[in-house]
């Protein structure tokens, strides 16, 4: 342990990980329960929650863009961490190439979001 | 009471560098009795069956850290790990995972030594203090803060559990940087600054992936997991605050 130290550049992708798993925690079960079960089987909420014009509100909404657009890049960062390094722990030893694949495609949908949201409009 | 003699089937990973290409497995029947544990029935192979046999054990009880093996496959202590609780079935016995084999049971224990100095495992004072000024005063608190983090024995059970330190060698690992969190945490030190260095490092906490094994199986309840992940948190405000630091943090 001699040689020189060089400072791992992994709190940049640990902390993307962290606040989306904290984001997924927190929000992701209930995001489950109204779109997945609530609004289509309509119980609880109002048949139209999720109606076309009221979506697109909620994505004009500058609160809502950034509600959309941290819920979709911080899931993706979590995952492309979790899955990269869960190919770790099963063996593959995974690489460049890996690490490319994974939190290349949580870039290009971060990328995607954005470019979205924006072209939804205000 | 009289009771029948039981025999148990202990399979033995045997390796001898001199003669052998690879390590290859050897089974014993060893006479045993219920208060029994692993590290006796491989002291019966070797008073008794092959005095070849090599493994390294002291205390017999759970404070040493010196008869590290894996049995059945699992990281474990074998003067604390009983043979009863595998008879009639036959218990395996090998080196600990992720350390290269001197011979038998006996592993190679170097990177290790290499780590635990590199992390300055002593109190770094804060200041020059003279004996006329009285020994260290500390509230129960300031104990509290480091106390669980001291009672680590080097037995290298976290390393043969920690899958991460199976990838990576150079990995600083899960006791090493256990001891780091524990003198960081000690009021007296002021050693922290240069420590942060080593967390900070590709060599540094952010190997850990969480699995939590290393705390599963440490016979000491050090729980490294936990030292470990504490200070991915340091790490990262090290690492996004230091722009804001007067001194720069570190490099």
């Amino acid at each position: 342990m001699k040689r020189p130290l060089k400072r791992s550049n992994a709190p940049i992708f640990w902390a993307l990980f962290g606040a989306g798993g904290m984001l997924s925690a927190l929000l992701g079960p209930m995001l489950v329960f109204i779109t997945g079960i609530a609004v289509p089987l309509g119980l609880l909420l109002p048949a139209d929650t999720m109606s076309y014009p009221k979506m697109l509100a909620f994505a004009q909404n500058l609160i809502g863009k950034g509600f959309i657009f941290a819920i979709i890049a911080l899931f993706l960062w979590h995952a492309a961490h979790r899955i990269f390094h869960s190919l770790h722990d099963i063996g593959i030893h995974a690489g460049r190439g890996a690490r490319l694949l994974c939190y290349g495609l949580a870039m290009l949908g971060t990328v995607l979001a954005a470019y979205a949201l924006l072209a939804t409009g205000f | 009471m009289p009771e029948q003699q039981k025999t148990i089937e202990i399979e033995v990973l045997r390796y001898n560098p001199e003669t052998d290409q690879v390590p290859y497995a050897q089974v014993f029947a060893v006479p045993f009795t219920d208060d029994m544990s692993v590290l006796q029935g491989v002291q019966y192979i070797k008073d008794y069956l092959d005095g070849s046999l090599s493994f390294r054990w002291s205390c017999r009880m759970a404070i040493c850290g010196s008869c590290g093996m894996m049995i059945n496959g699992e990281p474990s202590l074998s003067c604390q790990t009983f043979l009863r609780d595998y008879y009639p079935e036959r218990v395996r016995v090998e080196a600990l995972a992720h350390f290269p084999i001197e011979r038998d049971l006996v592993i190679n224990m170097e990177g290790f030594i290499e780590k635990l100095e590199s992390i300055q495992p002593y109190i770094i004072p804060k200041e020059a203090r003279t004996l006329a000024q009285g020994e260290y005063l500390q509230t129960p608190a300031q104990l509290n803060a480091y106390e669980q983090f001291s009672s680590c024995i080097n037995c290298l059970l976290c390393y043969a559990a920690c899958p991460q330190f199976g990838l990576n060698k150079d990995f600083v690992g899960p006791a090493a940087l256990t001891l780091l969190h524990r003198y960081n945490m000690d009021s007296r030190d002021g050693g922290q600054a240069e420590r942060m260095q080593l967390v900070n490092a590709e060599e540094g906490v952010f190997n850990c992936t969480a699995v939590g094994y290393c705390s599963e199986v440490c016979p000491k309840h050090v729980d490294p997991a936990n030292a470990v992940n504490l200070n991915k948190t340091n790490s990262a405000m090290d690492y996004f605050l230091r722009f804001l630091a007067p001194k720069g943090g570190t490099k």
